[in-house]
């Protein structure tokens, strides 16, 4: 993270501002009782003041997902989630429970952020210490609100667009990503705490970057958040998305949803440097990341790019996709997943080719460390009308140890015989030749594999926005400690 | 001053012996030449001085500068002052030059109890010591050794030497692999390189980098151990009898 100095304080502020708010009561009373039915979902819609036609729609989200599976196919092992064993709503960390002071964080934690560079405050806050719970990036937001607001950018919570911009939220929640879509998806559309709603209207490039930051770590429990973003006709907007905040507690299941929508010539940057909670280095613990997100180039000319750097969860089951309707659409992903100990991945994307002179660009970089399991699961799909299409696809494996899995499957299904579909894989090892040429020069084990890591992901990282870009590299170095001597 | 001693030192690797016994003291701003037909051991003697894994030293001692090198990671010979200019220079993608440098030298400067460099002073230092060897701008942004020519390789090799300002350089078959041209550049710069705080083991094949790179004193490797030692003339006999003359045939297949 390791945000510019001078933002500290606007930091600072933020969240005393939203002190005033009393967010933080707000949250402390949200409990929902232990279990799902459909008093759970009322329960949460009532909470949020939701219209009739949104708990409608969550009702009908729940009945469907009880008539579902829980998918099985990824090559990802955990044991059995007994979804009655868990809080649907809030369950925030009691104020009492908290560590009340740094003093009071893991040691172990702290050391970690300070290898990421995070200032004493910001360590105090991704360290869930009381106070900071309001430190959400949604405060920070505020700060920018002004800004947005002159240029019509619509951002915020979900739950108060639902309120202030009903019509846009009715017109597109679940467009992209229906409640019938996949087991996790539809548990999400019944349940969903809150997450963010971003509305870029036609013909305006979004100020600055979107970010939420803090407050998926802040809100400390929404773990069913949904994110809408809409780029309306030749819009711009680029969103960051940071799970940074290694969460302590038992395999808690999350699954978000997030659906991206792109008019016509409208362009949505998505990036995302996740690193929830991994487990502990024999594998307990950690989050089971099990998240859908979709993003659909409506319009002619429209593109949608997904970035994201997986260093975290336990286990993680994500594919963020494009579904190419615009002609001259294009769709791109770039994608470090980074697995050490016992975590597992089982990540890709999915290229949907609709229209004519559609373009979709897949960068996929995975690496395996200790006991990791990683997986590249990608499908690209042209459809009979997709003229011209045209796909690239690389998938790079990087093994350290020999413990770890690489592993790579990629689906092609093409229905238009003008379609061009590359694929380039590669595995290979860091070798000892480089570890002990770094090791020569100067730089220890753990600095070796970290540079070695980092110019293996390069044209992943290069995407990233700049600030995310210097944390990722931070990131990759702390998540493979330990994988090597 | 003995900057470097070496004692009775044997090494083997995988079980089999390979260095029987190499004694050798080299004081501050001596040129050694090791030379030696293959499987002599040579690279065995460069890759146990600067700790590389594998390499096990089952009797004898180095010291340098007075402390036991062989309690010591790599990159903490690196920081006492020991570079290894390797035979086979090691490719980094994604990497570039430059970044690689940066972080090595300030690893370096660290472990010297020096300042890091920032950015600008850095890229300066670069561009300064950059001109010794004449490298371009565009070799420094490459990734590390990626598509470099063999002699890009080891011009990089001594530039990345001027830039860590070791003070034990150990040049390992620098000259394999260059043209007439580079080799007057790899070792035109290793010359300006040369200081009375800079001692350098220049192992080689052949006396023609001794024609450039002018040694104090030659050793002689043949199986694991020094069978003659002498001042640069010892090349120059070499070059004319072959290594028959010290009964030893050249190619002898010694390992590694």
């Amino acid at each position: 993270m390791t945000p510019p100095a001078e933002t500290a304080p606007i930091f600072e502020e933020a969240a005393k501002r939203e002190y005033e708010y009393g967010f933080i009561t707000d949250i402390d009373s949200e409990f929902a009782p232990k279990g799902l039915n459909e008093d759970i979902v009322r329960f949460i819609s009532g909470k949020k003041g939701e219209p009739e036609w949104l708990l409608e729609w969550r009702l009908t989200a729940y009945r469907h997902w009880l008539t579902m599976q829980e998918p099985k196919w990824a090559f990802v092992n955990y044991p059995n989630i007994d979804f009655q064993d868990a809080y649907y709503y809030a369950a925030p960390k009691n104020d009492e429970n908290k560590p009340q002071s740094l003093d009071e964080v893991d040691p172990k934690l702290l050391e970690t952020y300070e290898k990421l560079g995070i200032p004493l405050a910001e360590q105090a806050v991704l360290a869930g210490v009381a106070v900071d719970a309001v430190f959400d990036s949604v405060s920070v937001a505020t700060t920018f609100k002004e800004k947005l607001t002159d240029a019509g950018v619509v951002f915020c919570p979900i739950s108060e667009a639902v309120q202030t911009h009903p019509e846009l939220v009715k017109k597109y929640l679940g467009t992209v990503i229906p409640y019938t879509d996949n087991f996790y998806a539809s548990l999400n559309s019944a349940v969903f705490s809150d997450g963010t709603f971003v509305y870029v209207p036609k013909g305006v490039r979004c100020p600055m970057e979107l970010s939420t930051y803090f407050r998926i770590n802040a809100a400390n429990t929404g773990q069913f958040e949904r994110t809408l973003i809409v780029a309306d006709e030749g819009s711009y907007v680029s969103y960051l998305e940071g799970c940074t905040a290694p969460m302590r507690d038992e395999n808690q299941l999350h699954a978000a949803v997030v659906e991206l929508i792109a008019l016509g010539d409208a362009e949505i940057k998505y990036s995302t440097v996740q690193n929830w909670y991994p487990g502990d280095e024999e594998g307990k613990g950690g989050i089971y990341n099990f998240v859908t997100k979709r993003g659909v180039c409506r319009g002619n000319n429209s593109k949608i790019s997904w970035t994201q750097v997986e260093t975290g969860s336990a286990v993680t089951w994500k594919y963020p996709s494009c579904v190419l309707e615009g002609d001259n659409s294009v769709g791109e992903f770039y994608s470090v997943a980074i697995t050490n100990n016992y975590q597992q991945a089982d990540t890709g994307t999915k290229m949907i080719h609709v229209g004519k002179n559609t373009k979709s660009t897949i960068i996929s970089k995975g690496i395996s460390a200790g006991k990791g399991q990683n997986t590249y699961r990608g499908l690209v799909k042209a459809l009979a009308g997709a003229d011209q299409a045209r796909n690239f696809t690389q998938c790079d494996s990087l093994l350290i140890g020999n413990e770890c899995g690489a592993h790579t499957v990629p689906y092609i299904e093409v229905s238009n015989p003008a379609t061009q579909v590359e694929h380039e894989a590669t595995t290979s090892k860091i070798s000892e030749d480089q570890l002990f040429y770094c090791q020569q020069r100067g730089l220890n084990a753990e600095e070796a594999v970290s540079l070695i890591v980092n110019g293996f992901c390069k044209e992943v990282l290069k995407e990233l926005p700049m600030e995310f870009a210097v944390e990722a590299q931070k990131l990759l170095g702390v998540t493979l400690e330990g994988s090597v001597g | 001053m003995t900057l470097l001693s070496v004692k009775d030192l044997h090494v083997s690797v995988d079980g089999k012996q390979i260095l029987n016994g190499i004694n050798l003291e080299i004081g501050e701003g001596e040129i050694h030449a090791v030379m030696g037909p293959n499987g002599s051991g040579k690279s065995t003697l460069s890759y146990v001085l600067s700790g590389r894994e594998g390499y096990t030293v089952t009797k004898g001692e180095i010291l340098f500068k007075g402390e036991n090198v062989l309690e010591m990671e790599p990159n903490e010979r690196a920081g006492a002052g020991i570079y290894l200019a390797f035979q086979y220079p090691v490719e980094i993608p994604g990497v570039s030059n430059l970044t690689f440098l940066k972080t090595a030298v300030n690893a370096v400067r660290n472990a010297r109890g020096q300042e890091e460099l920032d950015a600008i002073n850095f890229l300066k230092y670069a561009r300064e010591k950059g001109q010794i060897l004449e490298m371009k701008d565009e070799l420094l942004k490459r990734p590390v050794n990626v598509g470099f020519s063999g002699g890009e390789k080891k011009r990089n090799e001594i530039f990345q030497m001027a830039m860590l300002e070791p003070t034990l350089a150990i040049l390992d078959e620098t000259d394999s692999g260059l043209d007439i041209d580079a080799l007057r550049i790899v070792s035109e710069g290793v010359n300006k390189l040369r200081s009375t705080e800079r001692s350098m083991i220049v192992i080689t094949h052949y006396q023609r980098l001794l024609d450039h790179i002018v040694p104090d004193f030659v050793h002689v490797l043949a199986q694991g151990k020094f069978v003659a030692e002498g001042g640069k003339e010892l090349a120059l006999e070499l070059e004319k009898d072959g290594y028959a003359k010290f009964g030893i045939e050249d190619g002898a297949p010694q390992a590694a």
